[in-house]
């Protein structure tokens, strides 16, 4: 049911992990519902340097995780906020229609770390 | 790669023997049973022989015996068509929240055409409690249907002691016994039942057949119109070589049930034991009163269906209560209904044993599952080492 793409990133994820000092972390879902994905970003000159995830849930909240980390790295903050759920999946070869409801979030954690980044950089500023 | 299927709970394979009974009548034998010619009579014959033997293996008589498309349809059959039958004396139904889907949808389809209906919890175990259905049964209540045992959790009910409670007060009796058939001894009159409804596929048959049992005197309203087939209450051409399966089938299970038992039981446990050293993990259902294929463990921390396709990757198939696997966004309901915190539910997998596995196998999934275990809790977000 899942693309080979999805299988590829759900057997081998890119980027999971934590960043200790990270400039942004979002969390988004929840355990009632069977997934949770959260965030670390690294921000350098308005770009995300790094970044890092885990994530509770199925094959498809697994490797939309880490599709988008592969997307969000080495782009501005701007260009990373524009990425969409749809672009997501599409760069997965599409997900099971199930799938584009329950755990297609990862846009939505990648949205929280940049809010949270948006949030420390503007008390520091 | 060597597959390992464990999910013999979801389906079994048809045995050779079964296939071969099964065989003739697709094509020499292929004749419509209502037929008064040769052909007809040859499987009028094959029909009535294995109605007898499926209502000998039941403790019933062969009148008793519908044929149906399976469990599911045996379960609306005898759901609705005791309730549409006995409406006039009471429109008040009981059941339990661990239920499979065709017993419990029926039950609320029925509630909302204005019958009323309670579903009784369950402990921690699984178990539904005598006395909570002696407490919910009222003088308009006109069927209880209460599983013979859990397809999830593998948790066998008292059934013989509900059976006798119910009959007490009046009403009609159903047990589901989709995943007990080939495996406990099915006795009508010693389970106390009015109605019983089987499965070919869960016991080595073929998918697409199954039986009814309805106790002499209990009024049904059939669920399909247009035949004198089944007595008038399942209309529709026999599906002779299934119903063949189908008692073959559980001829050859029930004969060899004891032995099967004896040894899915070392490998239940072996199983359970194994997966039991695997840190923060629960074991669902009862101990004891338990099936001897089923084991049901939740890894908390993780997600089901990740468990799944990590399994799958190594050629082992089983199953799992998380939401991705049944269909909606709740996990389990079977789970939930024991108690079970929803993120733990998620994290649920289901191992059902059967005839081809062998301890080389158990081992092999206790030697695998560990491992898939600790890399989806180092990615997921709720674990801290």
């Amino acid at each position: 049911m899942y693309s080979d793409k999805v299988m590829d990133h759900f057997t081998n994820p890119r980027n999971v992990g934590e960043i200790p000092d990270a400039d942004g972390v979002g969390e988004v879902g929840n355990a009632r519902c069977g997934d949770i994905m959260k965030m670390w970003i690294k921000v350098e000159n308005n770009v995300i340097t790094d970044i890092k995830f885990k994530t509770f849930g199925c094959g498809a909240a697994i490797a939309t995780s880490s599709m988008i980390t592969e997307l969000a790295i080495g782009k501005t903050v701007e260009e990373a906020e524009q990425i969409t759920n749809q672009q997501v999946a599409d760069a997965l070869e599409g997900l099971p229609p199930l799938k584009m409801h329950c755990s297609n979030l990862a846009a939505e954690a990648l949205g929280a770390a940049i809010a949270d980044y948006r949030k420390k950089t503007a008390t520091t500023a | 790669m060597k597959r390992i299927y464990m999910d013999h709970a979801a389906t079994t394979p048809v045995r050779p023997e079964v296939l071969e009974a099964m065989l003739p009548y697709f094509s020499s034998e292929f004749g419509n049973p209502s037929s008064v010619y040769s052909w007809g009579r040859a499987a009028r014959k094959a029909l009535d022989s294995a109605r007898d033997q499926v209502a000998a293996l039941l403790g019933a008589s062969a009148g008793e015996i519908i044929f149906t498309s399976g469990g599911s349809e045996g379960a609306n059959l005898a759901i609705k068509g005791v309730a549409w039958a006995d409406q006039n004396r009471g429109k008040h139904i009981i059941t339990s929240a661990i239920e499979h889907h065709a017993v419990l949808d029926t039950v609320l389809w029925l509630e909302k055409q204005g019958f009323e209906v309670t579903i009784l919890p369950v402990d921690e175990y699984g178990l539904v409690s005598p006395a909570q259905v002696e407490q919910a049964l009222r003088p308009d209540t006109i069927l209880v249907s209460i599983m013979h045992a859990n397809n999830e959790v593998g948790t066998i009910q008292p059934i013989s002691e509900i059976g006798a409670i119910v009959r007490k007060h009046g009403a009609k009796f159903h047990t589901d016994a989709v995943q007990t058939a080939g495996v406990l001894d099915l006795n009508v009159d010693a389970l106390n039942v009015d109605l019983l409804s089987i499965s070919a596929h869960k016991f080595y048959g073929p998918k697409g057949v199954g039986a009814l049992y309805v106790r002499k005197g209990v009024r049904l309203n059939p669920l399909i119109h247009g035949g004198g087939q089944e007595k008038r209450r399942r209309a529709g051409t026999e599906n002779v070589a299934g119903i063949v399966g189908l008692a073959k089938a559980f001829a050859l299970a029930q004969s060899e049930r004891a032995e099967e038992n004896a040894r899915l039981t070392k490998l239940r446990d072996r199983l359970i034991d194994g997966l039991s050293r695997i840190p923060h993990t629960r074991i669902n259902g009862h101990l004891e009163q338990r099936l001897p294929n089923n084991v049901n463990v939740c890894f908390e921390f993780i997600e089901g269906e990740s468990m799944l396709l990590n399994l799958d990757l190594r050629g082992i198939a089983a199953s799992s209560g998380s939401a991705c696997t049944s269909g909606s966004l709740d996990p389990s309901h079977v789970l939930l209904a024991m108690g079970l915190p929803h993120e733990i539910a998620h994290g649920s997998l289901r191992l059902t044993l059967g005839r081809e596995n062998t301890e080389e196998d158990v081992d092999f999934v206790l030697q695998e599952l560990p491992g898939i275990v600790e890399r989806l809790r180092a990615m997921s977000p709720l674990y801290k080492g």
